[in-house]
């Protein structure tokens, strides 16, 4: 996919591009986590003509003939983020659409690293909250020097000139000139130090819906992802890591393995085996003839229940407090009290693309071709096991198959580069099974989240909340990890919509024993706003009030969470009479810097079956750049999130993950697909995230529906049908 | 067992020659080079190695390359050249339906199969045709909107 343009759709090129590394990776700082991007297959595209070239900052070029490349900083992993970032750099630039190109970042965490964390690192739906500044004023200023060369040209005053689609104008001579003529000039220009942006109102770009870049190539089969490489000589690889966490190969006989056709060779490391064959099939069918005995270790015993046992144990000593303000301790003296403890299971991330990565090891150099989140990661983890110098390895991101923060991890070009050292420079494509992908994911952590209130005239005046559950991000940016505290699993538990005049958080933090965790879509306020908005409606019930009525009396100094709440009332028609069995339940949210109010109405079948009826949300995200692409991604963030609900569960037993594949890690399907709309409102404040937000909503606002059609209180997710059909008790 | 074995792939005749039980999907990918015919579960369940065989929809991570016979094979490459497959391409760019994309390819067979069949499909027949393909990044609301705005552009 040299270049994917359709006239038609005006759409800018994509293009591939060397990965020229840079080396000299700045130290990282924060966190993040996230989807993948795109993929080119085309590691050589020829370079810019190198002179006369305009280059003002890392995230644009302008050659001679006018061709603008843009460079993204953040991968595309369906969320449109490519179209997204080009329209904020286009808008400020002034560029001509029909001339722009766009690129992969190479790794380069200097020049790209994500503003927030410091690295790059695509994830926590902050793509355009964190670029957004930086974008418009690398365009702005781009944009600054080009009138400034011209009018230097026509010897007039800058400010009598103005820029538009690629052109600078001086209206009082009628005198333009292009950019492309202007390229060489401009780059002797020096980049303004605040260089003024456009008033909003005369954004062009920014605002309108307009149709992604990516899509062309993805509904006629060019499109390349990561497990899509193709090189000369390619070898093809499957592996199997013990089932076991943590356990170690102890005997393979590769007798049988060895006589299927195609096999070109078995691998036995120490923790994981590998079959070599001409193609995926041969592969396949060798790893399943090999027969391998395992040294399981000491996680051989371990399964679900003791895991659970474990965080409930851990989780009933006191907590390191996040946050605190007011007497809680005093306003529990008084008041109505309210208690509940909520727990969500563990999840498989499941992207339909499943773990790959191909690599070329060679004495001196390594490259790596695949889809992740965190491209210098890979470089810089590869660089470590090969002991090459980082700008040995070169790393070719490609589109991504589906990312919800499983590619923000290193392991599969790890695990791929450690087959390619067995072999002798020749390139080998690794795949990992389905059934290796849901085993050896790293999984959305268990959580069990405490939540006690005092009530007093209709309102919440004591709150405390304590989350507790594993910290992925000590693991995974330690320099995060401050005082015991894992920001991640209380942001929304210290950030929320509601005013307790006493509040107090605190986080515990447990490992569970054998289990790998990860960022998973929606990460940590998955389980703050399952937790928080669950409660809510159960203090509602117990009070005799309506779940927006009781939300709304603590709101008073909340205006956009408000007018989403009161704008989801009207368009899903909240108390509208409905049939039998049948409720509608709501989720009010903070997360993500995004304001937004859902309902689910929802029916429970006598068998205890949920069946969807409809959803509608009602989101305040700021200025909106896409808003085509903020309706997509609530679409399917709902989506993501009521499957979860409905099915999501990752069990262990023997210290190995139970699930293996669709028919027992099940996903919603079309036909239990209810209606969804989408109401964005218009705002001028700063942009939100919104990525994950569906993936967080959903699940209380469907636990609210059957709570409202039911009575019944789930405490736990996924659903338990024998619960709602009245063969189980509700687990409390 | 292996043999050299004609196959026709999108109107044109290639020689392929790989084990007996040799699934499509992997000759598809890994021997011929087309790899718009994506592998996500292998086990029929999630319908993004969708091809057509005469027309007719399966999954070819399942279909032995013995057992095609002569039969036609068109995959994600090919389909724009048949008129369902064109609509429900040009539909799917209109109703922006497409996330990250990789399952897309499937429901796209699947849905130009449909459409072949079905010029005028109800609700109840695009939960028949649809159901076996999965979209974990929920596009599933577009896909239906996708579809029948294609079938609105039919000929009737």
């Amino acid at each position: 996919m040299n270049a994917i343009v359709d006239k038609n759709r005006e759409k800018p090129m994509l293009l591939s591009r060397r990965n020229v590394l840079k080396g000299g990776l700045a130290g990282g700082f924060l966190l993040g986590f996230h989807v993948p991007l795109y993929a080119f297959n085309e590691p050589n595209q020829a370079p810019d003509d190198v002179v006369g070239k305009f280059a003002p900052n890392a995230f644009i070029r302008i050659d001679k003939t006018g061709k603008t490349t843009l460079v993204m900083p953040q991968v595309e992993m369906g969320q449109g983020v490519y179209t997204s970032i080009a329209m904020i750099l286009a808008e400020e630039l002034d560029a001509d659409f029909s001339l722009v190109a766009l690129e992969h970042a190479p790794p380069d965490d200097k020049a790209y690293g994500n503003p927030v964390f410091g690295i790059q690192v695509t994830g926590n739906s902050n793509s355009i909250r964190a670029f957004w500044k930086p974008l418009r004023s690398a365009g702005a200023s781009a944009r600054a020097m080009l009138i400034s060369a011209a009018a230097k040209q026509w010897k007039v005053d800058p400010s009598s000139c103005a820029a538009s689609a690629g052109k600078v104008t001086h209206t009082a001579s009628n005198r333009t000139l292009a950019y492309g003529a202007l390229a060489d000039a401009a780059a002797k220009e020096t980049p303004p130090k605040d260089p003024p942006l456009k008033d909003p109102k005369d954004f062009t770009l920014i605002g309108k819906p307009l149709k992604r870049f990516d899509t062309p190539g993805k509904v006629d089969g060019s499109a390349v992802y990561g497990i899509d490489a193709m090189l000369p000589g390619m070898k093809f690889a499957t592996i199997a890591a013990s089932p076991v966490f943590g356990g170690k190969v102890d005997h393979v006989d590769d007798t049988a393995a060895k006589q299927v056709p195609g096999v070109q060779k078995v691998i036995v490391l120490d923790d994981m085996v590998a079959v070599v064959g001409d193609h995926m099939w041969a592969a396949k069918r060798g790893l399943d003839a090999l027969k391998v005995t395992w040294k399981n270790g000491t996680n051989a015993t371990i399964n679900s229940d003791a895991i659970w046992k474990h965080l409930r144990d851990a989780s009933a000593k006191d907590g390191v407090v996040a946050k605190a303000q007011g007497d809680v301790k005093k306003a529990f003296e008084s008041g109505e009290k309210f208690n509940a403890v909520y727990e969500l299971p563990f999840l498989a991330h499941a992207t339909m693309e499943p773990m790959n990565c191909t690599v070329q090891l060679k004495p001196d150099s390594c490259e790596i071709w695949q889809g992740t989140q965190v491209i210098s990661r890979v470089q810089q983890t590869v660089a470590q096991l090969t002991g090459l110098p980082v700008e040995k390895v070169t790393v070719h991101n490609h589109l991504i198959g589906g990312g919800f923060g499983r590619r923000l991890e290193p392991d599969m070009a790890l695990k791929a580069v450690r087959v390619a050292q067995k072999l002798d420079g020749e390139p080998v494509k690794v795949v990992w099974t389905r059934e290796e992908d849901m085993q050896q994911d790293v999984y959305r952590p268990i959580y069990r989240d405490e939540i006690s209130a005092t009530v007093s005239d209709d309102k919440i005046v004591g709150w405390k909340y304590k989350v507790s559950g594993s910290s992925i991000i000590a693991r995974w940016l330690p320099p995060a990890f401050q005082k015991g505290i894992d920001i991640d699993s209380v942001d929304s538990a210290i950030d929320m919509p509601y005013e307790f005049p006493n509040f107090q958080v605190e986080y515990v933090r447990v490992e569970p024993p054998a289990v790998p965790t990860g960022f998973w879509r929606g990460v940590g306020p998955n389980n703050n706003v399952f937790a928080i908005e669950s409660f809510m409606d159960e203090i509602a019930k117990k009070l005799g009030k309506d779940p927006i009525a009781f939300r709304m009396g603590m709101l008073a100094n909340a205006p956009r969470f408000k007018n989403v709440l009161d704008l989801v009332a009207k368009k899903s028609d909240w108390g509208g009479a409905l049939p039998k069995r049948t409720g509608r339940g709501v989720c009010l949210q903070p997360s993500f810097g995004s304001f937004i109010a859902t309902v689910v109405e929802a029916e429970v079948d006598e068998q205890g079956e949920v069946h969807l009826r409809r959803v509608t949300s009602a989101v305040d995200t700021g200025i909106v750049v896409n808003p085509d692409t903020v309706v997509a991604q609530l679409q399917g963030g709902l989506i993501f999130g009521l499957t979860a609900a409905l099915y999501g569960e990752v069990t262990i037993e023997g210290g190995r993950v139970q699930q293996s594949n669709f028919h027992n890690y099940r996903m919603l399907r079309i036909d239990q697909i209810p209606p969804i709309d989408i109401h964005v409102v218009q705002s001028g404040e700063a942009p939100g995230g919104i990525g994950e937000t569906g993936a967080t909503a959903a699940p209380p606002a469907l636990r609210n529906a059957i709570f409202a059609a039911t009575g019944i209180a789930l405490r736990r997710l996924p659903i338990d049908r024998d619960v709602l059909a009245g063969r189980k008790q509700p687990w409390a | 067992m292996s043999q050299d074995r004609q196959l026709k792939i999108n109107g044109e005749d290639k020689t392929v020659n790989v084990p007996d039980d040799m699934p499509l999907l992997w000759v598809l990918r890994d021997v011929i080079g087309l790899t718009g015919t994506k592998y996500g579960c292998g086990i029929a369940q999630c319908g993004a190695c969708t091809v057509h065989l005469d027309g007719k929809p399966v999954r070819s991570c399942q279909l032995a390359v013995s057992a095609i016979g002569n039969r036609a094979i068109t995959t994600i490459e090919g389909v724009g050249k048949t008129a369902a497959g064109a609509k429900i391409q040009k539909a799917w760019l209109d109703e922006e339906v497409v996330q990250c994309g990789y399952c897309q390819t499937g429901q796209i067979m699947s849905a130009s199969a449909l459409l072949a069949t079905t010029p005028k499909p109800d609700d109840s027949d695009i939960n028949a045709a649809m159901a076996g393909n999965i979209c974990r990044c929920g596009t599933y609301v577009r896909i239906r909107a996708a579809i029948k705005r294609a079938a609105e552009e039919q000929p009737t």
